[in-house]
């Protein structure tokens, strides 16, 4: 069947790269200090499976393990035009921009994917926290108008991951324009009809909070993930208000009406499955892992064919 | 007058001239025409000088100018019949923001702005003009009212940026602020936007996403404070002469950028030289751009305010 080695595969593929650098075997839990081995961390989707702490996860995992068989297709973004400020503070921008693509590997700070979830067609964006700090700039606003002009094209839902410390100082103004500019993108969606689904993650704070991150249609956040406008940090020096334990991390913003769930990583993908056929008045689903769809639809084939 | 640190050397010119025109007050047969006359000359060449090129930081220094007129001496000039509507039915009135309905040449209009304050008491009244959730919110109700009826909709924009508190994150600061945005672009009326102070990060676009946006040729806009900026990427907050200049937001480079369509022209030595002289060009520019929109259906209108968002970015510096 085609579909095993398309799904298989990338799952192999990783674990060999991984393999090669021995140090990444066990790695510590930032919360609780249990070393955990990486396989069963990856498994369990960068979840401590000691005490549920909330690791990061790039969008990529996140992807291989939101669509069926981990099989996506990216949506290509339109390339904004580099460096208009020509900003440089201590470094160059574009200096910046090329250590945060040779460490991550990626061209910039958002994912955008099609594909099936549950046998549900969807598109999902995905911010990156690893590249600069997940930061909004022309990039990321170009990626959300991409998601949800594909998601109008297909009549599909979008779900969007969000992580990021706010905007990328380095485009200036530009950057404060994606708030507007993303807001534009999620009106496209509401005026389709189609659903628009948040899941906030850690953390989610500044121009990315108060722009498309907090107009969902639903608000989910994952456990713990610090969610705000302004940083504790920020409160605490120029304001000098004694903050209470807990303070803007997702169950205190439940707490405070400002979102609709907290969900576990590991829970989430059946969540947003169960959400998203409803809004969609689709059928309920079939839980669980689903094969790779037969054809992935609009898909490039995969160059394999065995 | 209070003067700015780099006009320190004009302000000991004119305090000359000042002292001189004293002296001849007290004593009569005391002739000192020619020389005040030649001490204002040499002032007003160092004002021309000084202001010529504003640097990006000596310009955050004058958009922050205390003299400089505030949203409500804005409000208080140019429009008639100005009536303050209150608070956001939800929590309280925020007196960071300013808003109500009023007449622009006759023309019925919702006017909306962050506030400053003018002294001390005022500007704690005020919050220094940073708006917490409720101020957002009460926008948003004042923007609504302004599309049922079909007035449209001038905002002034002035705040160092939305207020960093427990209360106001408690409460969806950040929620507040997407959600006026949002509403900003969902107007079927005009709206004009004018920056005539200080332009800070969200709290500002949640006003300034307009159909139209001018700035006070001495205003700035930008993402973060240079202060802000310098501290983050510079490690020191000292360095916010140099973060002002690479955020590029003054309203030169923002008009280069396409981010604004329109400056208006400052008195020499700034809106707070000559108050109202600079109230006056604001209102004839809020008036030539709000009827450059007349007769544009609302469809019209929301369209245009979301195409011109979509092509932000395309215009480099370089
Ligand atoms: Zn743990």
């Amino acid at each position: 069947m085609n579909w095993i080695s398309n799904y298989v595969r990338p799952k192999i593929n990783s674990l060999f790269s991984r393999r090669e650098v021995p140090e990444n075997l066990w790695r510590k839990c930032d919360e609780c200090g249990t070393m955990l081995f990486h396989r069963e961390l990856t498994d369990n989707l960068n979840v401590c499976t000691s005490c549920g702490h909330h690791m990061a996860i790039t969008p990529r995992e996140r992807f291989d393990n939101l669509f069926d068989g981990g099989i996506f297709t990216e949506v290509k973004v339109k390339a904004p035009v580099a460096d208009p400020l020509q900003f440089k503070d201590q470094k160059k921008y574009p200096d910046r921009m090329k250590a945060a693509q040779k460490n991550t590997g990626e061209a910039e700070a958002m994912l955008v994917a099609e594909g099936q979830m549950g046998g549900t067609p969807i598109v999902a964006a995905a911010q990156d926290f690893s590249f600069m700090g997940g930061s909004m700039g022309m990039y990321v606003g170009n990626a959300i108008v991409a998601a949800a002009e594909r998601a109008v094209e297909l009549g599909r839902p979008l779900i969007l991951f969000s992580a990021a410390g706010g905007a990328r100082m380095q485009e200036g103004i530009l950057s404060l324009m994606q708030m507007p500019r993303s807001t534009v993108a999620v009106e496209m969606l509401k005026e389709a009809g189609l659903p628009y689904i948040v899941v906030l993650t850690h953390p989610t704070t500044g121009g990315v909070t108060a722009s498309y991150a907090m107009l969902g249609d639903v608000q989910i956040a994952e456990p713990n993930a610090l969610i705000c406008f302004a940083g504790p940090r920020v409160i605490e020096q120029t304001i000098r208000e004694k903050l209470p334990e807990g303070f803007q991390r997702a169950e205190y913003l439940l707490d405070h009406g400002m979102l609709d769930r907290v969900t576990a990583r590991t829970e989430m993908r059946d969540e947003l499955i169960t959400i998203i056929r409803m809004l969609m008045g689709q059928p309920p689903a079939i839980k669980g892992e689903l094969p790779a769809p037969a054809e992935p639809a609009p898909a490039e084939e995969p160059a394999d064919k065995a | 007058m209070q003067y700015l640190e780099f006009e320190k050397p004009l302000a000991e010119i004119e305090g000359k001239a000042n002292e001189l025109r004293a002296m001849a007050t007290a004593n009569q047969e005391m002739d000192v025409k020619a020389e005040a006359a030649a001490l204002d000359k040499k002032a007003s060449e160092l004002l021309t000088d000084l202001y010529k090129d504003l640097s990006a930081w000596r310009k955050c220094q004058v958009a922050r100018h205390p003299d400089r007129p505030h949203c409500k001496d804005y409000i208080d000039a140019l429009f008639t019949e100005y009536t303050p509507l209150a608070g956001d039915r939800n929590f309280a009135d925020d007196h960071a923001v300013m808003g109500g309905i009023a007449r622009l040449d006759d023309r019925p209009v919702v006017v909306i702005g962050q506030e400053k304050g003018s002294d001390t008491k005022t500007r704690i009244e005020r919050n220094f003009g940073m708006a917490r959730p409720e101020g957002y919110r009460k926008a948003i109700r004042l923007m609504e009212l302004a599309d049922k009826f079909n007035m449209p909709v001038v905002t002034l924009v002035d705040t160092p940026g939305a207020y960093p508190g427990k209360g106001a994150e408690e409460r969806g600061q950040s929620e507040a602020i997407a959600r006026s945005t949002q509403k900003c672009l969902q107007l079927g009326v005009p709206l004009v936007s004018v920056i005539i102070g200080e332009g800070g990060s969200g709290g500002a676009v949640a006003f300034a996403t307009a159909n139209k946006l001018a700035m006070l040729e001495h205003s700035v806009y930008s993402v973060i404070s240079p202060e802000g900026c310098a501290s983050i990427l510079w490690k020191d907050a000292e360095k916010m002469r140099e973060a002002a200049e690479a955020l590029r937001l003054t309203a030169q480079d923002l008009k280069k950028l396409g981010v604004i369509d329109h400056i208006i022209k400052e008195p020499l030595g700034g809106a707070q030289r000559d108050r109202e002289a600079a109230i006056a060009s604001v209102g004839k520019t809020v008036s030539t751009l709000l009827g450059e929109m007349d007769g544009m259906d609302r469809s019209a209108l929301i369209q245009q305010r979301r195409k011109k968002f979509l092509e932000m970015g395309s215009k480099s510096l370089a």
